[in-house]
């Protein structure tokens, strides 16, 4: 498709720096007309910072941006939209109180005797439309529209304004699959006028139904940049994941595992997880893979009663189990520590001490509080026992390190002295010491007899703690792995599989 | 049970007038019903029509100024003989006075004025506030004579008109006697609770109260907080400080009627009677009364009735 | 636990001493106390006494701010529970059923709003916003429009009597304060309450029951405003449905605020709350004392607390402390050392 040797956009060089950290490390992009090329990466591979650089939210460190053979050098996503590039992102940046006609014309209505003439900004705005094969009344406001519809509004306003380049910033994560076909029909009539197209997701079904060209990033580098004709699914999974696919096997002994302990069964929410059918037993670790948006923590969430499954039926011990809080789990002694230590774990402004002993006292009932004596002495071994650093137990936990934070927070799960603990991303963003020591808890956990289910994105992890791995990809589990087959390569032919073996 | 007692009335009043009456009609735009003052007035009007046979059409505005436009226009299309207007707000009235005018229905504004040319109303029937004040201080002055007196005020709401003019004419009653001074003067926003609180610190200012010899309140409610602060100092209201106020509320009477209090200069709530007089007067031969017709501020004292004056006043749904 | 109390209202008690210090040179009596008739006698008493609505106000309103909430509506809860109760007991009733209908009164209330916001998720402005509005027009509805009075002796001990000498509303909020701070710290509540306002999100995921807690932190604000309600009645014998109470919620959160509680919740002090309710009535009083012109009066009040807060603010105690520790050697460089601890990253 580029047979035309001349990008329309060239990026390269582009670095970016924040403090102690390389967002971006000399990146390069090529973009052609008529082209969607896709931007690859796990979260925090560099690809919003490379768009906000490219469009001038964040001033770049270095590097250099030719559009259409001429430097520029967009100081905000004002200007970039005026030299050609557009983006629309994943929320709709419109204005849902104004009419579908307003927004499209926001700011460049056309006047008639200094007045709005509205009877031409309808017509005009039905015409552009109808290049984006809608028919829709331009004159109803923009919130009576669907999502697909006011993204292709957006898209349809971001190409009017700017026309060479369109950057689409997840704009199919909120989508079903017909408005996500209605989104691609829209994104091939704007190659087939010349118009280069980058587009970012974590659907790599979508990229490959979509897309022409990827740019695949890890770490701030680019990792290379493919033709997708040219290459496997895995081999791009490979690349966003980086991982020496013989390097890491499953080298432990076949471990032997003791009764069911939950038993899920056509388990699932509408919108976030399909039905699954899971089995947990003590001293077993169940490890989740799949990447972002599989549905790993809507699985995670729904056994905790955290957003409720609405279809299925769980046991626990062989009886019924009915689970729609996390009190009601909590009191079955179920556990979850959550992906977003942040937003979800942490009470930031209580201290260490508070913050352990939370989730007792509250199984145990505002009116019975745990005696200072037995606060002390569960925080002080929990501190010991994982070796969380900090100055004194009365210290905010928002000020500890993300590792001591997530220490904390397993501390507060394990005295609850949980039957089952859930692990979402127990290891990200926290330094290497940390790692390692959580990953010797699980183990640790597991010989005692505690069932885990641990989801996470770091594979060699997985492969290095479970004693099964399910795969999950597009919000459904696609494949289970257990004893020997258990291996990074394994995973991530499960993960890449195009229609394979369902669980 | 009040509330018992005013739909009968108003079931009467609703009732053919009684056959020895010219049976005009009358609109009344009131207000509301926001104090004990308010309901009296309305009650007043309602007996007072009815005495003389006038059918009244009575309106309640919920302290909203464009219902009371659209019940003068109400009146004007159904064609009555007068309107009484007893008006929210000043301004914003020319036009609708403009209407009446034109449809020859006379109104008379009941106890406030409006900004409007004078010749768009028939009159209006107020109480000079200004003059309530000053009877409230010539009283003192007579209750004193020559002897030295320190007065605390307890003002009403800051800023407002009444408390401005109730100020002024006590000060001006005052300003011959070189033996009355006023001492502390703060606001109690017409409020029990804030004239007791206010009249604490007056006490505690002035030598445990040893030192006032007058309280001088602009309305009824803050003197009788303040006599509760005075009994629970350990003095004698109404003996060891005097007390006069303005309003003659029925629990007024009653603390003038213990010894409690000295004295009250009644705001009437009779705002009607004299507007009725007007009335019927150019009705019978087209006499203009005076733009201004002032009603009566009448003093209370203890030695009046004031068992029978809070018996009356409870009666008007005071 | 006292120590660390005595810590925290430090800033506090400052400001208070200072008011009061400058009440005593505007009026040399200010801190004489005598007894009358049996009745402790004084402007000390009085700040006291005049202090007591807000101060139970106050105790509500901390629980509430500190789940992140605000109670618009206690002012208006205050007239409807002075109306309960003066229609009870014109009716004949005891004052003992009295003070209870009122008190069932202000927790309907506090119910009404909890279940706005815990159950329905409206924001706690615009929830108590509707009670602060539709309020004191029901308190206006059950006395006619009149101030409805009485006399029973039981009743108007309440607000004007005495108990061992010192005015009853006096031992009302302390008692109160007491019993409340003494629940809200002796049980986990505190603790689940501030987890609450910091992060409900976090809170729930522990397994907070969020939920029932939030109803509960505004039923203890209705029935706090149903007392203070009963204490401003019985002071005058009489429930004035228009004005008992009015705007004396935006003196509560005040107090609050000054007492250093967050608007944004979390952490919150009961105690600083009720200092807070003292320093303005002090403020107050030293504005009757002062006798100068009303009209100075708004001004004068917002001069004070414009003070009060600036001073209290990070910025500028980041200032007082920046200029002590660089004027010399004072014994301060220890404290915000320990106050904002670094903590070690644990690197293998």
């Amino acid at each position: 498709m580029q047979s035309d040797p001349k990008p329309v956009l060239h990026a390269t060089g582009i670095s970016k720096f924040f403090p102690g950290v390389i967002a971006l490390d000399d990146v390069e992009l090529q973009l052609y007309p008529g082209e969607v090329h896709a931007l690859l990466g796990e979260n925090g591979a560099g690809k919003s910072t490379l768009i906000k650089c490219l469009t001038g939210a964040y001033p770049r460190d270095a590097g250099v941006i030719m559009l259409d053979g001429a430097e520029i050098n967009p100081k905000d996503p004002l200007s970039s939209q005026a030299a050609g590039i557009g983006t629309v992102y994943q929320e709709v940046n419109l204005l849902s109180n104004l009419s579908v006609a307003e927004n499209l014309f926001l700011g460049r209505q056309p006047r008639r005797f200094g007045m709005i003439d509205q009877r031409r900004m309808l017509r005009d705005s039905k015409d552009i439309l109808a290049q984006y094969g809608l028919s829709i009344d331009p004159a109803q406001l923009l919130s009576s529209y669907s999502i697909a519809i006011q993204q292709i509004v957006a898209i349809a306003r971001a190409v009017e304004l700017s026309g060479k380049v369109l950057i689409l910033d997840e704009p199919t994560a909120s989508l079903d699959r017909e408005e996500v076909e209605l989104m691609f029909s829209v994104i091939r009539r704007l190659t087939a006028r010349g118009l280069a197209v980058v587009f970012i997701t974590h659907f790599l079904d979508q990229v490959l139904a979509i897309c022409d060209r990827a740019t695949i990033l890890r770490n701030g580098c680019v990792v290379g940049t493919r033709k997708l004709a040219e290459v496997t699914q895995t081999e791009i999974v490979t690349l966003m994941l980086g991982r020496q696919l013989e390097a890491a096997t499953h080298h432990h002994e076949r471990r032997e595992t003791g009764d069911v302990l939950l038993s899920l069964r056509g388990f699932g929410k509408r919108g976030a997880i399909e039905p699954f059918d899971l089995d947990i037993h003590t001293g077993e670790v169940v490890g989740m893979a799949g990447l972002l948006g599989s549905g790993r923590t809507e699985t995670c969430n729904a056994i905790f009663g955290a957003q409720p499954a609405d279809q299925g039926e769980a046991r626990l011990r062989g009886s019924p189990l009915r689970i729609s809080t996390p009190r009601e789990a909590i009191r079955n002694r179920i556990a979850l520590c959550p992906e977003d230590r942040k937003t979800e774990g942490i009470v930031g402004d209580l201290s260490v001490r508070e913050n352990i002993i939370l989730s007792l006292q509250a199984r145990q009932g505002w009116y019975r509080p745990l005696p200072r004596a037995k606060i002390e002495e569960i925080a002080q071994s929990y501190v010991k026992a994982l070796d969380i650093r900090l100055a004194n137990l009365d210290t905010p936990i928002r000020l500890l390190s993300g590792g001591n934070q997530q220490k904390a927070l397993l501390a507060r799960w394990l005295a609850t002295e949980p039957q089952l603990l859930i692990l979402d991303e127990p290891t990200r963003g926290i330094d290497v010491g940390a790692h390692a020591e959580i990953i010797a808890l699980i183990e640790r956990l597991r010989t005692q007899g505690m069932a885990l289910l641990v989801a996470s994105s770091e594979m060699e992890e997985l492969v290095a703690y479970s004693t099964k791995i399910v795969v999950l990809r597009d919000r459904r589990q696609v494949g289970a792995l257990t004893g020997d087959d258990i291996s990074p390569n394994a995973i991530i032919r499960a993960i890449a599989a195009e229609e394979e073996p369902r669980a | 049970m009040k509330l018992m007692k005013t739909l009968l009335v108003s079931a009467a009043i609703a009732m053919p007038a009684a056959a020895f009456a010219e049976n005009e009609t009358v609109g009344f735009s009131q207000i509301g019903s926001e104090s004990g003052w308010r309901a009296a007035e309305t009650s007043v009007t309602k007996a007072d029509a009815k005495e003389r046979g006038i059918t009244l059409k009575f309106a309640d505005a919920q302290q909203k100024q464009e219902n009371q436009i659209k019940a003068l226009r109400g009146f004007i299309a159904q064609g009555v003989d007068a309107i009484l207007l007893a008006p929210v707000v000043a301004t914003g009235w020319d036009e609708v006075l403009g209407e009446a005018k034109d449809a020859d229905i006379p109104v008379v504004l009941l106890d406030r004025k409006v900004d409007a040319s004078d010749d768009l109303y028939l009159t209006a029937v107020t109480s000079d506030t200004v003059h309530e004040g000053t009877v409230a201080g010539d009283w003192l002055k007579d209750a004193v004579g020559d002897a030295q007196c320190n007065v605390v005020e307890l003002q009403g709401t800051t800023g407002a008109s009444v408390t401005i003019d109730r100020k002024k004419g006590f000060a001006d009653a005052i300003a011959s006697a070189d033996n009355i001074t006023i001492v502390r003067s703060q606001t109690g926003d017409f409020t029990r609770a804030q004239g007791k609180i206010v009249m604490e610190s007056f006490i505690k200012a002035e030598g445990g109260g040893s030192d006032i010899c007058a309280l001088y309140a602009h309305n009824d409610d803050m003197a009788l907080g303040a006599i509760q602060a005075i009994k629970e100092a350990g003095l004698k209201p109404g003996e060891d400080i005097k007390i006069v106020s303005i309003d003659s509320v029925p629990d007024m009477h009653l603390a003038i009627s213990k010894g409690e209090a000295n004295a009250t200069v009644e705001l009437t709530p009779d705002m009607a009677g004299p507007a009725f007089d007007a009335l019927e007067a150019y009705w019978a031969d087209g006499t203009q009364p005076e733009k201004w017709i002032q009603t009566d501020s009448t003093l209370f004292t203890q030695d009046d009735d004031n068992e029978a004056a809070y018996e009356n006043k409870k009666a008007l749904g005071y | 636990m006292i120590r660390s109390t005595l810590r925290r209202v430090t800033p506090q008690l400052i400001i208070l001493a200072l008011i009061l210090a400058l009440n005593m040179v505007m009026f040399p009596g200010f801190f004489h106390v005598e007894v009358h008739n049996g009745r402790l006698f004084g402007n000390l008493i009085d700040v006291l006494n005049r202090g007591a609505p807000v101060a139970l106000l106050s105790v509500g309103m901390t629980l509430v701010i500190a789940t992140r909430g605000i109670d618009l509506s206690v002012g208006a809860v205050m007239a409807i529970s002075g109306a309960v109760a003066a229609s009870v007991i014109t009716g004949g009733a005891s004052w003992i059923v009295a003070v209870l209908a009122a008190l069932g009164a202000g927790a309907l209330c506090g119910l009404w709003n909890g279940v706005l916001v815990a159950v329905l998720r409206i924001q706690p402005i615009v929830a108590t916003l509707v009670l602060m509005v539709a309020g004191r027009g029901i308190a206006q509805l059950l006395t006619e429009g009149a101030i409805l009075t009485f006399n029973d002796p039981g009743l108007v001990r309440l607000g004007g009597g005495t108990i061992l000498s010192l005015p009853t509303p006096i031992w009302i909020w302390i008692g109160v304060a007491a019993l409340v701070g003494l629940v809200v710290r002796r049980s986990a509540l505190g603790l689940l309450i501030e987890a609450t306002g910091i992060n409900e999100r976090s809170a729930r995921l522990a397994g907070i029951n969020a939920r029932v807690l939030l109803i509960a932190v505004y039923l203890v604000a209705g029935l706090c405003a149903a007392l203070a309600g009963v204490v401003v009645a019985a002071d005058i014998r009489g429930a004035d449905a228009n004005n008992a109470g009015l705007w004396m919620e935006l003196d509560a959160i005040l107090a609050v605020v000054i007492g250093g509680t967050s608007l944004l919740g979390g952490r919150f002090s009961i105690t600083a709350s009720l200092l807070g309710a003292l320093i303005i009535q002090s403020v107050n009083s030293a504005i009757l004392m002062s006798g100068m012109a009303v009209e100075f009066n708004l001004v004068i009040k917002a001069v004070i607390i414009i003070t009060i807060l600036v001073i209290q603010s990070p910025r500028v105690r980041h200032w007082i402390y920046l200029l002590r520790a660089s004027s010399g050697p004072g014994p301060m460089p220890r404290q915000p050392a320990s106050r904002t601890p670094k903590i070690e990253e644990g690197r293998p």
